[in-house]
């Protein structure tokens, strides 16, 4: 008895349908003898039996997808004909050989396990093969070789995915657009979506075909839920769903607990007119300097924001609980905390001494903490030791909020969507781009008037960003 | 003897058997053909239907799993017997990837041609014990090396009178197809070939299909046409003829090795199947035109002539389809019994001697394959 998977026909062709079969069970076949006719996405290809006796199953139906290396038909070399009812002997299904022969006869496909041609050999505990044994070889000739092999990755093949990674930032920088290839983009298009929303999990980043299908997938199972979404109550078991709080929801809704009702907050709001911000980011996009690097209104928030704690440093602190009571750390670095909506949830990666970045380090550091958060790629290291933190509600069309001071910190800044709005200059009403700013400060460290303070100096920027050059 | 290239006629392509197997007179090629008896008749038909039947396994093979991928050539057998038969052992051929009725000319091995195809060999088989080069891959990168080849011959030869050459002299046949007519490549190679006097003899299997453009994207006129721009004689030859095919080429090779120069033959021949396995010809071509090209299949005229002749009976047949499924056997048992070899083996093939760089790129290896629970099984 032996099974014959579907071999990959083409060149790294993954599945193929069942367009008929030209033998059923019971039937006796030759070698090379054609038994069924299969479609692959490059062509339809008769297949010729590699063994001759009798047909005892086909594992899919006409018009069923088989997958690769998946059951296809087994044969009885021995030419015996099957069981009447189509179930093997016990013994006989403990006889066959290979692992696929334990299913159970008959159609399989959907049913049986799918075959993963990329199962990772079990490594044992031995040292990575950087380094080669200590025995084989005295001490310094194995360095040197790991050394040496360590050169030459950058140029072998074999370092491709390292190459890849560190291709990566430059990658992004050069191209100031997501990467996906013409048929995806095509592909998103038609189903509506905005690829720039689309989470990339190819290896340089860049959008796939499946990434599209899951976005949309996702997209359905909540629009689609939409009408129905009332009616589920109706049943009454049905009115609730649970779902149990885990991950970065667990975290979130803790560190907010903690936040909330360990430093009182207070929260200050000033209305904006950022019309200046708004030509100043379009020259800045039109600049020969910033080519190829995004430029958005959060970049000149992000300066104003630095250039104002300077002015105001309390706001830039921390409460610090000591055996010898509490104490007020006012930090002179800044590690520029910046809220990102992410697959896993909400999180706050920071710039570490953002301070010391020009205008067009910090775009790009602030590209990449968003490539790298919207990626699901955010490291812990990149959310520890935030010292001021800004939440970018605006990109989402909400003009403000009250936001929740990232714990550790004392004062978190929510920016508003932009939008044109009538606006009174010199006696007359004109349209002009409007933002309001939020403030949340922890009442404990920064005072109603310093709060205000930093609020109006952002405020200032935002309104004329040509201060910065004071 | 050797007539001028302007007699050769690079217009109406050469046929000395018509497809329903009537033999005609040629008052050029006749002479090529003297020493042609029953005998060897029958081998080509022999040499053909066997070429094919090893096609057919092999197509079996890859579709079974067991090859990667495989070339097909049917339909293109008696370009391929006509010109290898008329090649000397001392010549030296350089193949593209479909040459396998060549192959069998220059008695390599069809078992150990598979090798490549299964993945486990980047050749397969001795290139110096044939003078078969190595299957090439990349479109017409065979060409300059064929050139060079002929250019070394040239050198060689070079002061040896018309006796010694006729007798002596070697030639070199680059093979490759229409498709790889249009690479700079085949470009390059007929220029420096030209320009040495390299005794090369350039054949081009017009199949009529580069995978799936066809022939009238590529050019405008016969391929052979291109000839008379290098400065060669141009023959263009019914390639499913195997008589004119042979005649033809043995013309190229005098001329070749005679120290003439090198000579373009442009066979017209038809790819019956796909282009390989990964590849379905009914997406881009008509059902008519492959019915078409059908009656003209070069074992058909060849069988109507032999029989005709009465030079073979159904016993011929029926002995020569019990020898190819023999063969066929033979080959499938030896294609499965082939060794994977450990990719450990492939360090000592990249340079002649121990190199320290492949020394230590083998030792990382090695160890990372000892690395594994399961090392020793599949190291």
């Amino acid at each position: 008895m032996t099974v014959f998977n579907l071999p990959d026909v083409g060149e790294g062709l993954t599945e193929a349908d069942i367009a008929s079969w030209k033998v059923a069970v019971g039937d006796t076949v030759e070698v090379n003898q054609v038994f069924v006719e299969i479609e692959t996405a490059k062509s339809l290809v008769e297949l010729p039996s590699p063994f001759a006796g009798v047909v005892t199953a086909l594992h899919a139906a006409e018009g069923e997808t088989v997958l690769v290396d998946n059951p296809l038909i087994t044969i009885d070399q021995e030419g015996n004909k099957p069981a009447p009812t189509g179930t093997p002997e016990p013994a006989e299904a403990l006889a066959t050989a290979a692992p696929v022969a334990s299913e159970e006869p008959g159609p399989l496909v959907g049913s049986g396990p799918t075959a993963d041609s990329s199962v990772r050999r079990e490594r044992t505990n031995r040292p990575a093969p950087s380094a080669p044994p200590a025995a084989a070889r005295p001490a310094v000739r194995a360095s040197a070789i790991a050394d040496t092999i360590s050169r030459r990755a950058a140029s072998l093949g074999s370092a491709v995915t390292r190459e890849v990674d560190r291709a990566k930032p430059a990658m992004a920088s050069f191209v100031d657009r997501v990467l996906a290839k013409p048929p995806v983009r095509r592909l998103a298009k038609e189903l509506g979506i905005d690829i720039n929303d689309v989470v990339g999990t190819g290896t340089q980043g860049e959008i796939t075909r499946e990434d599209v299908n899951s976005y949309q997938a996702q997209r359905e199972a909540e629009h689609a839920a939409a009408p129905t979404y009332w009616a589920h109550g109706q049943l009454a078991d049905a009115r609730v769903d649970r779902t149990a709080v885990r991950g970065v929801r667990k975290a979130t809704a803790k560190a907010m607990v903690d936040s909330a009702f360990t430093a009182p907050h207070v929260s200050i709001f000033v209305d904006v007119d950022a019309s200046r911000t708004m030509e100043y980011v379009a020259r800045l996009k039109k600049s020969r300097d910033f080519e190829g690097i995004k430029v958005s209104p959060l970049l000149v928030l992000a300066r104003a924001v630095i250039w104002a704690a300077a002015r105001n440093p309390s706001v830039n602190a921390s409460w610090v609980e000591t055996p010898q009571g509490a104490e007020i750390h006012q930090k002179r670095f800044m590690n520029l905390g910046i809220a990102a909506a992410t697959p896993r949830g909400l999180l706050v990666p920071n710039i570490k001494d953002a301070q010391n970045l020009n205008m067009k380090e910090l775009a790009v550091a602030l590209n990449d903490l968003a490539t790298t958060a919207r990626a699901g790629k955010t490291s812990p290291e990149d959310m520890r030791g935030g010292t001021l933190s800004i939440t970018n509600i605006g990109a989402l069309g909400i003009d403000t909020g009250t936001p929740i001071i990232n714990p550790g910190e004392v004062a978190i800044v929510a920016f508003g969507t932009i939008r044109q709005k009538p606006w009174v200059v010199d006696g007359e009403v004109v349209p002009r781009w409007i933002t309001t700013l939020g403030g949340s400060f922890d009442h404990r460290v920064v005072d109603g008037d310093l709060s205000a303070r930093f609020m109006a100096d952002v405020a200032s920027i935002l309104q004329e960003p040509a201060m910065l050059l004071d | 003897m050797t007539p001028a290239a302007t007699e050769v006629g690079p217009k109406d392509p050469v046929q000395i058997l018509t497809p329903d197997g009537q033999r005609l007179p040629h008052e050029i090629y006749d002479a090529y053909l003297g020493d042609v008896d029953e005998d060897m008749l029958r081998g080509f038909y022999r040499d053909m239907a066997l070429t094919r039947r090893f096609d057919q396994e092999a197509t079996a093979l890859q579709r079974q799993g067991q090859l990667c991928l495989w070339v097909p050539l049917r339909g293109q057998e008696a370009a391929q017997i006509g010109s290898g038969r008329a090649t000397r052992p001392s010549d030296y051929i350089f193949p593209t990837y479909r040459e396998h009725g060549v192959a069998l000319t220059r008695n390599v091995s069809f078992s150990e041609m598979l090798r490549l195809f299964r993945g486990i060999s980047g050749g397969g088989w001795d290139p110096r014990e044939n003078n078969f080069h190595m299957y090439t891959m990349v479109l017409a990168a065979q060409l300059p090396h064929a050139a060079g080849y002929g250019m070394a011959l040239s050198m060689e030869q070079r002061g040896w009178d018309e006796e010694k050459l006729a007798a002596e002299g070697n030639a070199v046949v680059a093979y490759f197809g229409d498709g790889s007519s249009t690479e700079g490549e085949t470009h390059e190679s007929m220029v420096f070939a030209n320009s040495f006097n390299a005794p090369v003899v350039y054949f081009c299997q017009n199949n009529q299909w580069a995978i799936s453009v066809p022939f009238e994207v590529q050019s405008k006129v016969p391929l052979v046409e291109r000839a008379a721009g290098y400065g060669m004689p141009g023959i263009r030859v019914d390639g499913n003829d195997v008589l004119a095919v042979l005649a033809v080429t043995r013309w190229a090779l005098e001329h070749a090795r005679s120290g003439k120069g090198p000579v373009f033959i442009e066979a017209d021949t038809y790819r019956l199947g796909a282009h390989t396995t990964a590849d379905d010809p009914t997406k881009y071509r008509m059902t008519e035109e492959e019915a078409a090209w059908a009656p003209l299949d070069p074992l058909i005229r060849l069988e109507t002539y032999l029989r005709e002749n009465n030079i073979v009976d159904d016993a011929f047949f029926e002995q020569l389809a019990k020898d190819a499924d023999q063969m066929a056997a033979t080959v499938r048992e030896d294609a499965m019994a082939f060794p994977v070899p450990p990719l450990a083996k492939s360090f000592e093939q990249v340079y002649a001697e121990a190199h320290p760089l492949i020394q230590e790129e083998l030792a990382w290896h090695l160890q990372y394959e000892a690395g594994f629970a399961d090392s020793g099984e599949n190291a």
